[in-house]
């Protein structure tokens, strides 16, 4: 083998070529579908936090907590009603799907694995997906409202409905996020499939499951299609779960927006803006709560 | 790799200056290694699926001693240490032949409890894996699941595993951190902590040293010897430096080409005490190893 010859430092110096444009063009991509996708986001909080803002400030703290105007003409406050209608449905729809869903994951992930009967529930969930929302108001309409009558329960099965699938697919993902070596590390020490499922399975998944549940949570908060079926119409507060027609912001949006007078359309913007305030803080106190399980490095 | 290298194979007197043998004479005397039987291996197989990983092992891992398994990668080391404690129940397909006694039970009997096995038979692995959990609920862990709750046992038992991995001055004062902050030798040494609070009575140990550096493998395997007085230690390691300095039996494995299906499978070629592998070992393919010569 013959000698090196002197190091060729020159060939060291940034060369303009079609890699390194690549790479720009690649990045300016980017950069681009980051802006097309914050564009049309921040228009949407933009305009309701302009339009919403007035409305709101107007009556404060009366917009919380008011009644909703029987004549939907008249000017003035307020949602309370229906914040305590949106709480009540979307709240009983989390009792009813994270803990059916969650379940449901585990059983899919850690015991069905790959059975028959495990990979046809996981298809049917995929299909359940992409049922339209106004299809399961539908079916809680025929299966529980026509017996029971207008109730805010009604709302949450129908909401339940639409986020099983959700917390079902997000859940099994996080779970098989899991490394294989804790589970072994588990089981190393004598520790049953339960117990290690309960105590190293799901603690690591547990940010995972969170944020797949919020995101199921925040979507169903929003939906109007199945509340219209399900949980009737209504302007005073119903604090019963079980009983009597009841109502949501999503719908209140919904019916106001879509009316002719001034104030119903403003009493729109001040929901839609309470909605977003409610989904923040609602976020904002399940991030708060996960973050407690954190430890410190 | 190769102080072992140095060692003439078929010279039965130690004589050179290589470090394995100065150790090896260091050893305890061969009179102490006749100690009782604790896995008493039949002619042991394990399978995944249609793939024949390892097959026809007889073997006797005797209590207080510290056992390696040495070979080239895909013989079947690790197929075989994890059959030990029915680490391959929780692998689908994965099935084992052959009989497998401890304390002359079937490990594989129709009822026996894996979990009650791998409670008595427990296992550090290759990679440090600690739980996301604090370094004192890593410990308390497996005690918890065999019901202990009472906090001043929890808390006892926490000082003397750490105390026996060596580990307690590092972490007494940061128990209630995290364990994955700590350094991967410190995790691995947190590792064999966490598998001797349950009182196990023998340790697996799957490569324990391969992702660590010199210094923390040397706590490791001084850390071996003082457990050995304790536990019964079987350890897979790739470093035949390691194999002859910190065990008493040594068992060879390489793999093989089934003829019949042109399947490469994992035999067990010799077994014996280290002192007689590394000096003197019985089988050709034994010695190519052990010098160097091939794998």
């Amino acid at each position: 083998m013959s000698a090196p010859g002197p190091l060729d430092l020159h060939g060291l110096r940034a060369q303009p070529s079609w890699r390194a444009a690549k790479s720009h063009l690649a990045t300016a991509a980017m950069i681009l579908a980051v802006v097309a996708i914050a564009i049309p986001l921040l228009a949407v909080v933009w305009s309701v936090v302009t339009r919403g803002i007035g409305v709101v400030t107007d009556a404060f703290p009366e917009f919380f907590t008011a009644e909703i105007p029987v004549v939907s003409r008249r000017k003035g406050p307020g949602m309370g009603p229906a914040i305590l209608g949106t709480l009540l449905v979307t709240g009983g729809a989390t009792l009813i799907a994270v803990p059916l869903g969650v379940l449901g994951a585990i059983y899919l992930h850690e015991y069905g694995q790959t059975s028959r009967f495990a990979r046809l529930v996981r298809f049917m969930t995929t299909v359940m997906t992409g049922v339209p929302s106004i299809v399961m108001g539908l079916f809680v309409y025929l299966t529980w409202t026509l017996r029971f009558g207008y109730s805010a329960f009604g709302g949450a099965l129908a909401l339940a409905c639409l986020m099983l699938p959700v917390v079902i697919g997000s859940t099994e993902q996080m779970l098989r996020l899991v490394p294989a070596t804790l589970r072994e590390a588990a089981y190393a020490l004598g520790t049953s499939k339960s117990r290690t499922i309960l105590t190293v399975v799901l603690p690591a998944a547990l940010p995972g499951i969170v944020s797949g549940s919020l995101l199921a949570i925040a979507r169903a908060a929003g939906e109007t299609a199945p509340l219209l079926f399900a949980i009737g119409a209504a302007t005073a507060y119903n604090p019963n779960l079980f009983a009597e027609a009841n109502t949501a912001l999503s719908v209140q949006i919904f019916g106001n927006a879509t009316s002719s007078f001034v104030a119903a359309q403003d009493r729109a913007w001040g929901a839609a803006l309470t909605l977003m305030l409610l989904a923040f803080v609602v976020t904002f106190i399940a991030r708060k709560l996960t973050a407690r399980f954190a430890l410190e490095r | 790799m190769h102080a072992a290298a140095s060692i003439a194979p078929l010279d039965p007197a130690p004589a050179g200056p290589a470090g394995t043998r100065l150790h090896l004479d260091e050893r305890r005397p061969a009179a102490g290694l006749e100690t009782p039987v604790v896995f008493d291996v039949e002619n042991a197989e394990v399978s995944y699926g249609s793939f024949r990983a390892v097959r026809g092992v007889s073997m006797k891992i005797h209590t207080n001693q510290i056992t390696a398994f040495i070979g080239p990668s895909g013989c079947g080391k690790t197929t075989m240490l994890r059959a030990f404690n029915r680490m391959h129940d929780v692998i689908p397909g994965a099935k084992v032949g052959g009989k497998i006694s401890y304390h002359g039970v079937d490990l594989y009997g129709p009822d026996v409890s894996a979990t009650e096995v791998r409670r008595r038979i427990g296992m550090v692995f290759q990679k440090p894996n600690p739980f996301p959990k604090s370094i004192y609920d890593n410990i308390a862990f497996g005690p918890r699941v065999n019901g202990t709750t009472n906090k001043a046992d929890l808390d006892m038992i926490v000082e003397r595993s750490l105390r026996a991995a060596a580990l307690w001055d590092e972490v007494k004062d940061r128990l209630r951190y995290s364990a994955l902050g700590m350094s991967g030798g410190q995790q691995q040494r947190l590792c064999i902590a966490r598998t001797i609070a349950v009182e196990p009575e023998v340790v697996l140990m799957d490569e324990p040293c391969s992702a660590l550096d010199p210094i923390a493998t040397a706590r490791i395997e001084e850390l071996m010897r003082q457990l050995r007085d304790r536990y019964t230690i079987v350890i897979v390691t790739h470093n035949m430096q390691q194999a002859a300095r910190v065990s008493d039996r040594t068992a060879f494995f390489t793999a093989d080409v089934d003829a019949s299906n042109d399947q490469r499978c994992g035999v067990l070629v010799e077994y014996d005490l280290t002192a007689k592998i590394f000096s003197n070992p019985s089988d050709e393919r034994t010695e190519n190893y052990i010098t160097g010569r091939f794998g």
